[in-house]
């Protein structure tokens, strides 16, 4: 291998005199991509499943996505060490806080809550970015999306990760509506009311088209779906709803709310979460 | 003979920029990168012994080519024409791939014209060498070079330095070590010509999904001394399907300012005239329009 | 690429093709004129994009120029987008190790001939040291080209008529320019069929 080293030349042309450093490095970026959007009375929070590290594949199944609460659900995209261990102090927070309050923390709780975690660290950040989707008190899908360092807003929808600049302009115009005039005389475009079939179509779209061009994204890919509480499931569950090759699971409610009473609700259950997986490409 | 001053021949590369460039690399974020063949190639020598079949050479390459983390081509061309009877399969700078093997490819071709034979792979493999070592790696090209010539059949890898390996099964990109871990595991000596298509296909793949670099199809060229059989496209197994959503645009969508509309339809109208050029009242004029009547074949124009 | 910015896309169409560009010049993020045109015709249907640093978009531009002249007088016909791209493509090539920065993209319609009387559309585009793709669905390029290609993989598909290639490639341009800090500023659209040849300014973000 010695007859690859780069040429003498090289040497000769810049003297090193300074001393090189050697350092760890403790950060690390793991490819992937993440997405969110939120509807009216529903909020769909997905990741593709590939876990990599420069051209090599660590695995083909790494969740980036997780469910915290029966109305909150996690993405967390960047370096997947960092990501793992901040979900794993984010539940932790979740359950000392049931314990204390005796119910599941809102959802724009857990959003200030990450924001005051990610800004903990702010000299040794989490590289991680985060997107929080899930069922707003008021009932309404939300969507919290988040810097490595904590400074955080709510939106519609957001990309994040390697296939960002791939995404969130494809979003801008499907679920924004941005650069594109309504036929005339008819009402104005307003987003965040598209309907769940349009929302997931959307999701899927946009992760083939990010397989299609970006090298880190791909083999599989999972959408969390939660619902409004009382809110009907016939456009998931219902004949052909899905397409081909999409397979769906109810995820078990956690919040055993505790002394088994329901909270306030239309006799209905709570918020439900369903989990729809769908196959990438592996290329 | 007084010396005439001749302009420097047009030949070669032309550095006038580099020491601008070097002056942006310095003051900005560097300079931009080249489209860059994240690769996996191979070839592998079969046939001959007692397969009972003709002895060639089969090469193979993936489709895919990247611009730092981005697909910028999916069905690229990796496996380049040398001569009809050598092909050259390109990692490392896609430029510089297409290039050399391109100049490499015409001087191969004048070689055959003056000596009056087929070139010999060796000497495909000599000509690439001292080229790719002339520029001390700089141009970025690593090649599979394979063929079939009078001494049977042929094959090399041929790093950017310079170096040259003759090997009966090699592999080269980023994916090389993935379809390494096939041949390693799976090639024989003299396997038939079936078996070695599917083995470097099998190569391929290996360096298709495990290879992030790699990706899309799998080209195949096979060369024996009955001539070159290109299988582009040999398998697909990554085709797209269809999208979920359809995307037209209701027309209308987009507000712009500002038309302009050059049209390329080019409407003659013929006026005849006769005398002066002028119309003359009372005096019937027949236009003959181009293509018709005597001499309209030619295009002229006749006074009625 | 970075100094001046600027994007370019080009896709294909059903017997058209479309290419188009911001108008944006900057210095670093300084925006300096939003009427920098880095789309110019080489005839009547074909038509290439100069994303890139400026000063090598007119160097570039002049040479290219010149040496169509000179084809055009020596081969007494108009050059095809596929010599056209290989032109280009030698040109940056020559300057291997001190490169133009630039990434064009061509667009063209061949003209019929008696060999090939129903031409496909074409297109391509080239690294800063002419490496050539030539696709069959999109080119992009500039400081927009991430953004360009998710767009442009979501909302491409196959034969679409002129006016619909408009609404297609102007959105593509659009919501990707507004995603880059680099590009934008207004933009034009080319839409190059058999016949005519419509370019149309757009009604962008200004900021």
């Amino acid at each position: 291998m010695a007859l690859y080293h780069n040429p003498p030349m090289a040497y000769a042309q810049e003297p090193t005199t300074a001393p090189i450093e050697h350092r760890f490095n403790p950060y690390s970026d793991n490819g992937g991509s993440i997405l969110a959007i939120a509807g009216s009375d529903f909020s769909v929070i997905a990741g593709d499943t590939r876990q990599s590290e420069g051209y090599n594949i660590q695995t083909r199944y790494a969740r980036k996505v997780w469910q915290l609460t029966d109305k909150a659900v996690l993405a967390t995209n960047g370096f997947a060490a960092d990501g793992n261990n901040f979900v794993k102090r984010v539940k932790q927070r979740l359950e000392w806080y049931e314990h204390a309050h005796h119910k599941p923390m809102g959802l724009k709780s857990i959003a200030r809550m990450i924001q005051t975690m990610l800004y903990g660290k702010r000299f040794f950040p989490y590289y991680v970015y985060n997107i929080l989707g899930g069922i707003e008190e008021d009932g309404t899908g939300a969507v919290y999306s988040f810097d490595p360092v904590g400074s955080y807003e709510r939106e519609a929808c957001r990309a994040a990760g390697a296939a960002q600049s791939l995404i969130q302009p494809f979003l801008d115009n499907q679920i924004y509506f941005k650069n594109q005039q309504p036929e005339p005389g008819a009402a104005p475009f307003i987003p965040g009311n598209l309907p769940l079939g349009t929302v997931l179509s959307l999701v899927v779209d946009s992760f083939t088209s990010a397989t299609e061009r970006h090298i880190e994204v791909g083999d599989g890919m999972e959408i969390y779906v939660v619902m409004k509480r009382g809110r009907t499931t016939d456009d998931l569950l219902g004949d052909n709803k899905l397409a081909p090759g999409m397979t769906i699971e109810e995820l078990p409610s956690l919040g055993e709310s505790v002394g088994g009473v329901e909270s306030e609700g239309e006799g209905q259950g709570g918020e439900r979460t369903f989990l729809v997986r769908q196959a990438l490409k592996r290329d | 003979m007084v010396a005439k001053a001749v302009e420097a021949p047009n030949v070669g590369f032309d550095f006038s920029n580099y020491a601008r460039n070097q002056f942006f690399g310095e003051r900005l974020q560097g300079i931009p990168k080249a489209t860059s063949t994240g690769t996996t190639i191979v070839g592998v020598i079969f046939g001959g012994g007692d397969s009972g079949e003709e002895p060639g050479v089969c090469l193979g390459a993936d489709t895919r080519a990247t611009g730092g983390p981005i697909v910028a081509d999916k069905n690229c061309e990796k496996i380049h024409y040398l001569t009809p009877q050598i092909r050259c399969c390109g990692a490392g700078t896609a430029a510089d791939t297409e290039f050399v093997t391109n100049l490499i490819s015409s001087n191969l071709e004048l070689h055959a014209l003056s000596q009056g034979r087929p070139a010999r792979v060796v000497t495909a493999m000599t000509m690439l060498k001292q080229y790719l070592f002339r520029y001390q790696g700089h141009v970025g090209a690593h090649l599979v070079l394979g063929g079939v010539d009078v001494t049977g059949p042929q094959l090399f890898t041929v790093h950017a330095h310079g170096s040259t390996d003759k090997l009966p099964y090699v592999t080269m990109g980023s994916g090389s070590l993935a379809a390494m871990a096939v041949f390693e595991s799976s090639f024989k000596e003299n396997m038939k010509r079936d078996e070695a298509i599917a083995l470097v296909a099998r190569a391929i793949r290996s360096g298709i999904f495990n290879d992030l670099g790699s990706g899309s199809n799998v080209d195949v060229a096979v060369i024996t001394k009955n001539g070159t059989e290109n299988l582009r496209n040999y398998e697909m197994p990554n085709e797209r399907g269809t999208k979920s959503r359809n995307y037209k645009f209701r027309r209308g969508t987009t507000a712009w300012t500002k038309e302009s509309i050059r049209s390329l339809i080019v409407s003659e109208e013929i006026k005849s005239t006769s005398g002066a050029g002028k119309d003359q009242g009372g005096v019937e004029v027949v236009a003959v329009p181009t293509g018709a009547g005597a001499g309209g074949e030619e295009g002229m124009e006749i006074d009625s | 690429m970075e100094l001046n910015g600027g994007s370019v896309v080009a896709m294909i169409g059903k017997d058209c093709v479309a290419i188009a560009s911001d108008l944006r010049l900057g210095n670093q993020a300084v925006g300096v004129a939003s009427n920098f045109d880095k789309v110019f015709p080489v005839n009547d249907k074909l038509y290439y994009g100069l994303p890139g640093l400026a000063t090598d978009v007119y160097t570039l531009k002049e040479h290219l120029r010149f040496r169509v002249n000179m084809y055009r007088m020596k081969e007494e016909r108009e050059i095809t987008p596929k010599t056209f791209t290989h032109l280009v493509s030698s040109t940056l090539y020559e300057k291997r190790f001190g490169p133009f920065f630039i990434e064009p993209v061509v667009a063209g319609l061949p003209t019929p001939t008696e060999l090939d009387p129903h031409p496909k559309p074409f297109i391509s585009t080239m690294d800063t040291i002419g490496c050539i793709t030539t696709p069959k669905d999109f080119a992009v390029a500039g400081t927009a080209a991430d953004k360009l290609y998710g767009v442009a993989e979501g909302l491409w598909e196959p034969d679409l008529e002129p006016e619909d290639l408009f609404e297609t490639v102007s959105q593509t341009l659009l919501n990707a320019v507004d995603r880059d800090a680099l590009s934008g500023w207004g933009a034009v659209v080319h839409i190059i069929t058999q016949d005519k040849v419509i370019t149309r300014t757009l009604r962008a973000r200004m900021d």
